[in-house]
């Protein structure tokens, strides 16, 4: 019995030990991400919609000159679980920043219509900002036992918040190109100027306009644009894990009453 | 089929009667469903149930993936994107199947460690285990083909360095390589042939897995305490045993409940914890990811091929044998395969005749050392090869060796088995007491109990 009850906690220890190993990947350089308390993490956390419509703005007003988010196509601002902005709102949002979109079938610009995509935003050489706050990991941790993810997720929108508010003001030039200092940045030197001032965004529900209040909205929207599907996903995985867990009582007693016969319940005590 | 001696099917209806005579498939349901099972199985007997339903699983999601998805380098990456967007369900058929790769492989290594530990792979079972190694061996190949598919960073980098291990084999390995993927270099064709080969593999190891359980079904599972079911007549062998269902299958479906909430928990909250971020960027063959990290479950492999670097003194020296024909490089490969190699020949490389390791004294240890030998291997796989990890990795490669290929021979020979108990009745009889006497009418109730250890 022993051996058996040792077999299977050193097999879970191993488990654990394997799914957490490449969570503990070094993380070089100096890279100071901050965590920041979203709406959305955790199992239950959902995305705040009035801080995701800040972020759109911010997002819009600043990011957009540089950046594309070429996943997302405009209906999607309507879905459930994301910005939710009515279709009026979504439609004036389209004739003021993209009235036309270039159709490659018609080889013409044409009216842009909720179901297309933002356009691809490559002018500049910034990247694509749909899938952002899922290919950046701003921590591990703590120290690889891995339930962080669990609660805090895996960093990207912190990472985005670390390094949009992360310039420490020094800059440099290098190769005809300015630097510029900024303490997420791996390797400490990055080419975006810093994009946010504080006061170049007014919201308009009364939110103060600070640095670190545009960063973490604009963080929490690109969360959103890199996973729209975030609360249906919780919403099936609770279902999932609740109903599973109803199943195992009732399969834990089946099996109990199945056996009854066959052991005798009461165990005899081992030498 | 041959196998432990039950009660044959009867057809009753006239309809199984007429079908019986013509195809006798409710027959062969039967006999594999009511197969006699040794009472004692424990938890760890739970796997192979688990396995069959992650193969499943992959398929099934992985069907539906295919339906959506794009095999070009241009439109790989936006596809699973779509699929992740606008397909109905697609972002949890997509988790699933990326999330139900890595429980497969979780189950398997248990599955493998139990088997390691109970002896499941001694004779008669040698064939059994040779085929689990072959669906290990394809399960492999399945999941870093599965993993290139969405053409991220990782896919792509992932699929140049793995396919390069085959350009180390001396000769013709660059012949080799081009000839995997489809040119020079990881490309569209790549892709196409990995994705083809990728829907191909999962049906043969559902192949191998029919053949593994016939494999099985013939001699028997084996069990806690490594002793044979008494195969004398149908009443001794209901002694040792009870039919598959509805005893274990029940229990097995509990076990299966209870890890599928664990796993939907990780799916619905978690889905990205095993995955690797740089595998959101588009696959760009100009930059190289600053660490190019496989999937956890090819790091204790990973590690060994790292670790077998020039400096180390057996790399040299075969390096000189071979008249340079087996560098560094190749000697990595040769010792990633190789260390698969060895665990598939455990049969005929353990010489001890006593199966469990519950009656070895001095294995046991050993065993724990492979065990946690492993873990410390599949944190160093992750680690950069530099400062103390390339000597953890050494070391823990010289003990996978050393455990399949002198400590198992040594064992058979220098260790003094505990006694055994001689059934598994007995054994049974000894955590549970016997049998109530009134479900009991074949045999005689209260057999002296026993301890059995």
């Amino acid at each position: 019995m022993m051996f058996k009850r040792t077999l299977l906690a050193l097999s879970c220890a191993a488990a654990l030990a394997a799914l957490s190993a490449p969570m503990t990947r070094a993380a070089g350089g100096y890279k100071l991400v901050e965590d920041v308390e979203f709406s959305f993490e955790g199992p239950f956390g959902s995305f705040d919609r009035m801080q995701l419509q800040r972020g759109l703005q911010v997002f819009q007003e600043v990011c957009a000159g540089c950046h594309g988010i070429q996943f997302l196509a405009f209906r999607n601002l309507g879905d459930p679980g994301g910005p939710e902005l009515p279709e009026e709102q979504i439609k004036a949002f389209m004739a003021e920043y993209y009235p036309d979109v270039f159709d490659p079938e018609l080889d013409d610009y044409r009216a842009t219509r909720l179901s297309d995509s933002f356009p691809a935003n490559v002018d500049a050489g910034a990247p694509d900002l749909s899938l952002m706050a899922k290919a950046r990991s701003g921590f591990h941790g703590p120290y690889g036992t891995g339930i962080n993810q669990f609660f805090r997720g895996i960093g990207g929108p912190e990472y985005i918040y670390s390094l949009l508010t992360g310039y420490t003001g020094e800059e440099k030039e290098e190769a005809s190109a300015y630097l510029y200092e900024n303490t997420a940045f791996e390797g400490n030197w990055i080419s975006m100027s810093p994009p946010l001032y504080g006061d170049d965004v007014d919201y308009m529900d009364g939110t103060e306009p600070t640095i670190e209040q545009h960063a973490k909205d604009v963080a929490a929207f690109l969360m959103w644009v890199a996973e729209p599907k975030m609360m249906a996903r919780k919403d099936s995985g609770l279902t999932a894990v609740l109903f599973l867990i109803f199943l195992s009582v009732l399969l834990f007693y089946t099996n109990k009453q199945l056996w009854a016969s066959v052991k005798n319940k009461k165990k005899v005590e081992a030498a | 089929m041959a196998g432990i001696p039950h009660e044959p099917y009867v057809p009753k209806t006239r309809i199984e009667k007429w079908l019986q005579t013509r195809l006798p498939v409710v027959g062969l349901l039967y006999d594999t469903l009511m197969i006699p099972t040794p009472k004692n199985l424990n938890w760890m007997w739970i796997w192979g149930i688990i396995l069959t339903f992650c193969l499943a699983l992959q398929i099934v999601t992985g069907i539906m993936l295919a339906m959506h998805y794009t095999p070009h380098v241009d439109q790989a990456f936006a596809s699973v994107e779509h699929i992740m967007r606008n397909v109905n369900g697609g972002y949890m058929l997509r988790y699933l199947h990326q999330n139900g790769a890595s429980l497969f492989f979780v189950a398997v290594y248990l599955h493998i460690f139990r088997g390691l530990y109970y002896g499941s792979y001694k004779s008669p079972r040698e064939v059994t285990w040779i085929i689990g190694m072959m669906i290990y061996l394809a399960m492999m190949a399945t999941a870093f083909m599965g993993y290139v598919l969405p053409w991220g960073q990782m896919s792509f980098w992932g699929a140049t360095v793995i396919t390069g291990l085959f350009g180390a084999i001396p000769g013709i390995g660059p012949d080799i390589q081009t000839w995997l993927l489809g040119g020079p270099a990881v490309d569209n064709a790549t892709l196409n042939r990995f994705f083809s080969l990728h829907y191909l593999l999962p049906f043969v190891i559902a192949g191998l897995v029919i053949v593994h359980i016939w494999a099985f079904h013939t001699t028997g599972n084996n069990n806690p305490t490594g002793v044979d079911v008494r195969r004398d007549d149908i009443a001794t062998v209901k002694k040792d045993t009870v039919p598959f269902w509805p005893y274990f299958v029940i229990k097995d479906l509990f076990a299966l409940a209870v890890i599928l909430a664990v796993f939907f928990a990780i799916v619905g909250f978690m889905p990205n914890y095993l995955g690797h971020p740089d595998n959101y960027i588009p696959a760009d063959p100009l930059a190289t990811p600053a660490h190019i990290v496989p999937e956890w479950y090819f790091l204790p492999f990973y590690a060994i091929l790292r670790a077998f670097t020039d400096d180390v003194w057996i790399v040299g020296l075969t390096n000189i044998l071979t008249f340079g024909i087996v560098d560094a490089k190749f000697f990595g490969v040769l010792a990633m395969f190789g260390a698969i190699a060895v665990m598939a020949l455990a049969p005929w490389l353990d010489t001890s005749r006593v199966r469990s390791g519950r009656y070895r004294p001095m294995f046991k240890w050993w065993f724990w050392l492979f065990v946690v030998n492993f873990v410390v291997l599949t944190w160093v796989g992750a680690m950069p090869a530099e400062g103390i990890y390339p000597y953890i990795a050494l070391l823990g490669s010289a003990y996978w060796f050393g455990y399949f290929l002198v400590i198992l021979p040594l064992l058979g020979v220098i260790e003094r088995p505990l006694p055994r108990p001689k059934t598994i009745e007995e054994d049974f009889n000894a955590h549970y007491g016997p049998a109530k006497p009134a479900t009991t009418t074949l045999e005689k109730p209260g057999g002296a109990v026993q301890p059995a250890e």
